[in-house]
């Protein structure tokens, strides 16, 4: 049988095939040869038929039946047989083979062997792939060698040490004691190798790294290995662009950071040199970077000092204006895991980090915008916006739809106006408005309900808009449900803001249409403009013709469309007399932090938000049901309006005397009301906290006795106690309202104030009519908060309709049970 | 480190060391999506990515890519200079390296990565000192050559 043919040959060979099937099958006749030869035992010949095989799997043809051939050839005694055969173990034979431990054998007496070479093959082996059988079987080896002189073997055991303990963490203790003198080697392959196996172990126990930072001490000696290194003179075998051996003082200073971390101690003692390492080390190259970078690192890491800090985001304040992108790269990630706790420092750098916004490199661009917005505060909002609208403009598709996210997000917190909210929101949709993510839809409409006073101005923009560009969905929703609400605002040209515009009802009508009929516009989006038309039935004049779309649409293919247009019909047909109450003006919305359900609180009916809107709600309960389903069409899913108490805040004057709000409602949470008008969205108001936790009403209702608070007319109103569990400042009272006269009370509402050192909400009632003669009771929620225990004083204000004519009354009420506050 | 893979401009593979058992399936959609995606990189771009969990660093040294995948805690920069440490190896010891080089001699450059690299960390910092290594094993290659042929002609 003639030689195989040559691993060289072989490679020509297969190069000069032209096309994929020609190489096929060249392959194919290779390999049918190596299976011949390895049937037939051929044992000189065997590692270049391996070797042969090798070069075919890389190119992606299978190899597996050369696998046991590599185990023949380990435990052949040519070291050429080993060399290969150990490789094609590497390549061929992971651990998921099954015959890989029989591997085990071989390495393990190759490990004992009398060439160091041989020794290092099987500890590299083992050190790559080795399985946690394997590791089990061999540590002890390993262990042996690790304590060897050779340092040629020293460093491979320590490094295969590393292996171990990664695939079977319990042997880790096994290998403590031959760590002891590891860092007085002078052998730099052996210090690396030594520093990364003690990294791993201080790594993966706290025991080992307390053990290793107090017994051992091995912050000084590391200190003194860097220092040398950094000390000493020009060493050509380790040196790199003029720094000895960078790799070393990387990894030394990756332990230093895993040492100091969370430990005074050793934190002070790397101070001297951290800040050494960070002033004297050479920028001009990569490496120099690499170190410096590492550095910074360490000092984020560990207790330092403010001044070393300080240092250390100045190093990647320059790593910013480095030439190097890479560098730059580095900086920006670093920064980013460093600004929260060092806000101020990375502050002073924010001018660059908005100029790499601008970078061609898709990474550096993500995470200057992330850094950005992690910058964004009051002060620097308007400049920070102005950039960050820039960006959206100009960056690729993947990145508008977080932009757009994180610039809502900002503009949140921040906005200094509510005139630069709206045109910041109004600018994001605009230019980004295809990206924005959809609950961006709902949170904005609910933005917009709750500026007031923009309402003219906003509808007036969005209308605008419209005119413009209809293909932006999110836009499109946006403005065609601000155009149902105030659609009226938008014909009577009263924008305050800017120059109000001259639209007709018909205009206004067309665009809506326009909406239904276009093919841009999603099934959703004809949602929307549906009920936009319909709402506007009550605001415009022009009736005939809304009720002549309404009634197209009952015929429309889109189920959801035709659902919505035949239940409007309904409402123009038989129960148009409901139609102004439920196509009334939106209340404010209570934003919901989580949109879970729990914090909601579904009401129906009335409130007296006198500051909303002039048109009182009618006080139906019957219409209930089909309001709150109006409000699902409307709202979609994630807002619920919660008609209450959540008016804005007006200053109390002093003494307490009757405010015609509700209540000072701080929902931030904190003592002093915000002095913006606007509701607080971001926060659940605390005051309901004791909601979504606690039942309303807990079991310690006995303890406090109920009193009568106001009994005058025949109307009496008692009030009873709870105090609320999560929180015992809080006190829980319920009014019940009842009337003894022949007449029924109606359209009752019930109204509280109190001094400003407390907080009051008060929650809907259970219905607005008192029946006559005692034979039921309207009961309604009130909740005080009483931090300072000062004593609980209220003047309530009452008003309803007795026989006919209106009734309104004032009341002090001061005889609270002492319990009820303290 | 958890890989290191070596390919073309073409998108060939030319060496592949994996330091974590995965399947081959596995390690082949692995190596054709990151092999797609670092081609696709515009020259300007930067030598970092994020790829899966992982951290990518490649380098494009004249029509080979080096590419590395490391862990979240590892340093990019230092890992460029391992990369280059590598390429210098081989540099020294083919005389001026270039793909062929390696194409026809992959085994010596899987010899070479593994007496610089072991379980994924640098074994050996000094140059000199890998060079030394491959040398002498070479020679033992050569002396236990037990054919008739000539002995310093590889029996491969």
């Amino acid at each position: 049988m003639p030689a195989p043919i040559r691993l060289r040959e072989l490679i020509r060979t297969i190069r000069t095939a032209r096309t994929q099937a020609e190489e096929r099958e060249m392959i194919q006749k290779e390999c049918a040869a190596i299976r011949s030869s390895f049937r037939e035992e051929d044992n000189t010949y065997r590692c270049r038929n391996v070797a042969k095989l090798l070069y075919m799997h890389m190119l992606g043809y299978p190899a597996h039946f050369g696998q046991l051939e590599c185990l023949k050839l380990i435990a052949s005694q040519k070291f050429t047989d080993k060399r290969i055969g150990y490789l094609g173990a590497m390549l061929l034979l992971d651990e998921r083979q099954d015959v890989h431990l029989l591997m085990t054998n071989c390495i393990k007496n190759d490990l004992n062997h009398s060439t160091q070479y041989v020794q290092g093959l099987a500890l590299c082996t083992l050190g790559c792939m080795g399985s946690s059988e394997m590791c089990r079987d061999l540590a002890g080896e390993v262990e042996k060698l690790l304590k060897t002189s050779n340092s040629y073997l020293r460093k491979k055991a320590a490094l295969c040490a590393v292996h171990v303990i990664r695939k079977v963490p319990e042997l880790m203790e096994m290998f403590l004691p031959a760590t002891k003198n590891l860092l007085s080697e002078k052998n730099h392959g052996v210090l690396h190798t030594s520093v990364v196996l003690l990294t791993e172990m201080c790594e993966r126990s706290p025991d080992m790294l307390s053990h290793f930072r107090k017994n051992e001490k091995l912050v000084p000696q590391l200190v003194r290995i860097l220092k040398n290194l950094i000390m000493s003179g020009y060493s050509p075998e380790h040196d790199v662009s003029g720094i000895s051996d960078p790799f070393l003082q990387v990894r030394i200073l990756r332990l230093l950071r895993i040492l100091g971390k969370g430990d005074d101690d050793s934190s002070e003692a790397m101070n001297d040199i951290l800040a050494q390492v960070a002033t004297n080390t050479e920028t001009s190259k990569n490496v120099g970077n690499a170190i410096l970078y590492e550095t910074v690192l360490t000092i984020m890491d560990i207790k330092s000092e403010s001044g070393l800090r300080v240092l250390a985001i100045n190093i990647l304040g320059r790593f910013l204006l480095n030439n190097d992108k890479n560098i730059r790269y580095v900086a920006l990630t670093s920064l980013l895991k460093t600004v929260q706790t060092d806000h101020n420092a990375v502050q002073r750098h924010r001018s660059t980090i908005v100029d790499c916004l601008k970078d061609l490199d898709v990474s550096i661009k993500r995470r200057a915008m992330e850094l950005s917005f992690a910058l964004v505060n009051g002060n620097n909002i308007r400049g920070m916006m102005k950039e960050l609208l820039y960006f959206l403009d100009s960056c690729d598709p993947d990145f508008k739809a977080d932009c757009a996210s994180g610039i809502f997000l900002a503009a949140e917190k921040y906005a200094p106006s509510k005139r630069w909210h709206i045109d910041t929101i109004m600018r994001v949709l605009t230019t980004a408005g295809s990206y924005v993510r959809d609950d961006s839809v709902p949170n904005l409409i609910q933005l917009i309900t709750n500026s007031v006073e923009m309402h003219a101005y906003t509808v007036q923009r969005l209308y605008k808009a419209l005119l413009d560009d209809i293909s932006q969905q999110p836009l499109v929703q946006v403005a065609s449900w601000c155009i149902g609400e105030y659609g009226d605002l938008l014909v009577s040209g009263q924008c305050e803001e800017e120059e109000p515009i001259q639209v007709s009802e018909d205009e206004v009508l067309d665009v809506l249409e326009g909406l239904l009929v276009s093919n841009l516009s999603t099934p959703v989006t004809r949602g929307y403009s549906l009920t936009a038309i319909m709402k506007l039935s009550t605001r415009f004049s022009s009736l005939n013709r809304i009720k002549k779309v309404v009634s197209i649409y009952g015929s429309s293919i889109d189920v959801e469309l035709q659902q919505r247009a035949v239940e409007y019909n309904a409402l123009f047909k038989k129960y148009d007399h409901m139609r102004s109450a439920l196509l009334e003006r939106m209340p404010i919305m209570e934003k919901t932090a989580t949109n879970g359900p729990a914090e909601i609180v579904q009401t129906n009916g009335e409130t007296d938000s006198t500051i909303l809107d002039t048109k009182h709600l009618p006080n139906i309960t019957q219409p209930a049901s089909q309001a709150n389903d109006l409000l699902d069409l409307l709202g979609g899913n994630d807002v619920v309006p919660v008609i209450q108490t959540t008016v804005p805040t007006k200053p109390a004057s002093a003494g307490g005397e009757l405010l015609d709000l509700l209540g000072d409602l701080s929902l931030t949470g904190g003592p002093t009301p915000t002095p913006a008008p606007s509701v607080p969205m971001s926060q659940p108001p605390f005051l309901l906290d004791g909601l979504t936790s606690q039942p309303l009403f807990n079991d310690i209702a006995a303890v406090i006795p109920p009193m009568t608070a106001y009994n005058k007319n025949g109307l009496k109103i008692e009030f009873t106690f709870e105090r609320s569990n999560p929180n015992p400042n809080i006190a829980v009272i319920t009014i019940h309202a009842t009337n003894s006269t022949e007449a029924e009370m109606t359209e009752f509402v019930f109204q509280a104030a109190v001094p400003k050192t407390f907080q009051l909400q008060l929650l809907s009632p259970s219905s607005n009519v008192v029946p006559a003669l005692n034979q039921g009771s309207v009961t309604q929620v009130i909740r005080v908060l009483n931090p300072q225990k000062q004593q609980l004083r209220m003047r309530i204000k009452l008003t309803y309709t007795h026989k006919g004519s209106p009734v309104q009354d004032l009341a002090e009420v001061n005889n609270f049970p002492p319990q009820s506050w303290q | 480190m958890q890989f290191m893979l070596l390919f073309s401009r073409q998108g060939k593979l030319r060496l592949q060391k994996w330091y974590v058992p995965l399947s081959d399936k596995e390690k082949k959609k692995i190596t054709r999506e990151l092999v797609q995606t670092v081609l696709a990189r515009k020259p300007k771009m930067c030598s970092f990515l994020e790829w899966r969990d992982l951290k990518i660093v490649y380098k494009r040294y004249a029509s080979l890519y080096f590419c590395c995948a490391i862990e979240d805690q590892d340093n990019e920069l230092i890992t460029l200079e391992i990369i280059h440490r590598y390429v210098e190896l081989l540099d020294k010891y083919f005389g001026s390296v270039c793909e062929l080089d390696i194409i026809f001699n992959f085994e010596k450059a899987y010899f070479i990565l593994d007496e610089f690299l072991l379980g994924g960390e640098a074994q050996e910092t000094s140059k000199k000192n890998v060079l030394k290594a491959i040398e002498q094993a070479d020679l033992l290659q050569e002396t236990l050559i037990l054919t008739a042929e000539h002995p310093l002609i590889s029996i491969l």
